[in-house]
């Protein structure tokens, strides 16, 4: 079982975390594996590796462009246990997938072999907490942590059921929309990461629209960490984009 | 909890959804409560649809099938020319009692983006419409009726770049223009509420059929017969039936190629349950949990899911489910044509092609007319 204990520390110091975004088997599998190690040992908080699905509600077209080349590629659920199982060590990982996916495999299998690759965590973005009701046992069972999303529609009620059934961080999606980079963060987020802030002891991390310094530079003081996927994904080399946001969390 | 129908439905949606669904579901339960709204929506019906729609004996049908006596519920003559006004209407009153000043929607066949567009053009809201880049090849004389009625098409070029592709960037738009927009979601799928107010609002279809037997016969059909893709015209006149135990109820899927290839879209035949569009429900998919690409010579057909009732009630064997081919499809369709005087859609050519097979008194769902699938007949 997991402890309560946060996935990575609260921001201190006017430091910011990062969490990288990885799509499972792209551009392929070998090149996926080498940037996720890349990724996870460069001091990051947390590693995500997105598992690839057909009809990706949530995503902008990177990502889904990402997802469909790794399933033309053959990756498989499996495959992206094992991708995970290559990576582990090196940085907290988390998973991030769709809901059918995880059905078909198998929620219990799932979380069993996803814990056994060294997974820490799980976010599926077509799964809120009302629908999760009878998996989530199912994953904290295998020692998983259940990261739930807060979006800026979330009534505060809701926000605070989303915060309680959370372990590990809690996920505030800044935007009301799809992944994909924007030039700007959107307004009014300060205060809708107050809203969480106020409702939970857990690191809060702000995704969905982050690519820049600037971006990671104003949300210090607001959220604990940054999650950038899309301008990792669409980059051949996410390393020096990593590199160059930690050292504006720093 | 979200209301589902046994295990299938539910609300498998990004969680910025799902505040907007919850305002809907009670904007909805307002509505259909409120005697004012049904006094529109009835008034609409009646002198912009064109409802009741006729309930036609289709003799020298029946007499070329030999063991069917087949009545027709025309939706085909609906404004627009398919039952999917009944849903765009409905759901177009809804969106400007709830203050919304754009629609969206997806297509596949054209027929709820011409409905969808169609309402927009008669109540003034700004209207997208998401279609796949093959369905606007199939059905090019239907994107420019959009266009004329002053909507947006967006062409989809992800996936498949059919209905199911066109449903998911439908999404993605309201995902992100929630707070203005309404998506008139064009079957009885999606997450809740959807499927039940599509069905509420398709049931006059069957409330209308069971009434106007009765009266022609004297008694019930014993076959009510509709095609499924999403279901909304199956829903629609199902409903009426439910109690009467003694009516089978038939839904007719696309089998495309045949169901050995693998070159279909019968969810229900072939599919086991996962999640697709928000709900769960029976579902065309790899061991992996990947949505496969279908085929049907019909693109309101060319569907991977189907809506949550249905699911249901194949469980339930309340409703039974077959598959029909494209070839079968293409038959019924010059059948009909040459000996009716009616050309029937291609989705609903499906169902006629499975009441040739059937005996005794049969009611089929005629749910939309067939000068869009000329190109596409021809072809065949």
């Amino acid at each position: 079982m997991p402890a309560d204990a946060p996935l990575f520390p609260r921001a201190a110091n006017g430091r910011l975390e990062l969490v990288p975004y990885l799509m499972a088997g792209y551009p392929d599998r070998h090149r996926s594996i080498e940037n996720g190690r890349r990724m996870a040992g460069a001091g990051v908080a947390a590693l995500e590796i997105g598992i690839p699905f057909s009809d990706p509600l949530a995503d902008g077209p990177v990502i889904q462009k990402a997802g469909q080349a790794a399933l033309e590629g053959g990756l498989t659920v499996g495959g992206a246990i094992e991708i995970a199982a290559a990576i582990s060590g090196r940085a907290a990982l988390v998973f991030m997938s769709y809901i059918n996916p995880i059905l078909a495999y198998g929620p219990d299998r799932f979380a069993a072999d996803a814990s056994s690759a060294g997974v820490a965590a799980l976010i599926v973005p077509d799964l809120p907490v009302e629908e999760a009701e009878a998996l989530k046992p199912v994953f904290r069972q295998a020692g998983l942590d259940t990261v739930f999303l807060v979006a800026p529609t979330s009534t505060d009620e809701r926000i605070q059921r989303i915060c309680a059934a959370s372990t590990g961080f809690v996920y505030c999606v800044t935007l009301t929309g799809i992944t994909g980079v924007r030039a700007d963060l959107p307004a009014g987020l300060d205060a809708l990461l107050g809203r969480v802030r106020a409702r939970t002891e857990l690191p809060v991390a702000a995704g969905f629209g982050i690519s820049r310094p600037e971006h990671i530079a104003a949300l210090k003081g607001h959220a604990d960490a940054a999650v950038v996927g899309s301008a990792l994904v669409a980059a051949d080399d996410p390393l020096p984009l990593v590199e160059e946001l930690l050292a504006a969390c720093g | 909890m979200p209301l589902r129908y046994g295990v299938y439905g539910g609300r498998y949606v990004p969680e910025t959804l799902v505040s907007p669904l919850e305002e809907l579901e009670a904007a909805w339960r307002s509505a259909r409560a409120d005697p004012a709204f049904q006094a529109e929506l009835e008034l609409q019906r009646r002198d912009f649809v064109g409802r009741p729609t006729p309930l036609y004996f289709a003799e020298r049908l029946s007499a070329h099938f030999g063991q069917a006596r087949v009545h027709l519920k025309r939706e085909d003559l609906c404004h627009t020319g398919a039952h999917k006004l009944n849903n765009a209407l409905g759901q177009a009153l809804l969106a400007r009692r709830m203050g919304k000043q754009r629609i969206i929607a997806e297509t596949g066949a054209g027929q709820h983006g011409v409905a969808t567009a169609t309402v927009g053009a008669r109540f003034g809201f700004e209207c997208t419409v998401y279609m796949g880049t093959e369905d606007m090849r199939r059905q090019a004389v239907n994107v420019e009726r959009m266009r004329m009625l002053g909507a947006e098409v967006r062409e989809v070029t992800a996936g498949t770049r059919t209905l199911k592709d066109a449903t998911s960037e439908a999404i993605r738009d309201w995902v992100t223009n929630v707070r203005m927009t309404h998506y008139i979601i064009g079957s009885a799928v999606g997450p809740h509420p959807y499927p039940e107010m599509v069905r509420d609002l398709q049931r006059v279809i069957g409330d209308e059929a069971r009434a106007q037997y009765l009266e022609a016969e004297g008694r019930l059909p014993e076959v009510v017969v509709a095609c499924v893709g999403g279901g909304s015209n199956a829903i629609g006149i199902f409903t009426a039936f439910l109690d009467d135990e003694n009516v089978r109820l038939l839904g007719v899927e696309a089998g495309g190629a045949g169901l050995d290839g693998g070159r279909h879209a019968a969810s229900l035949v072939a599919g086991r349950p996962g999640v697709l569009h928000g709900s769960l429900s029976y579902l065309l998919q790899d061991a992996d949990g990947q949505v496969l690409p279908t085929h049907s010579i019909s693109a309101g057909l060319d569907y991977p899911g189907v809506g949550p009732e249905h699911s249901l009630l194949r469980d339930l064997e309340r409703a039974e489910y077959l598959a029909v081919t494209d070839r079968e499809a293409l038959e019924a369709f010059q059948l009909c044509t040459r000996l009716e005087g009616i050309l029937p859609a291609l989705e609903p050519a499906h169902a006629l092609a499975a009441a040739a097979r059937l005996e005794g008194r049969v009611l089929l769902c005629l749910s939309g007319r067939g000068d869009k699938d000329l190109a596409t007949v021809l072809a065949g």
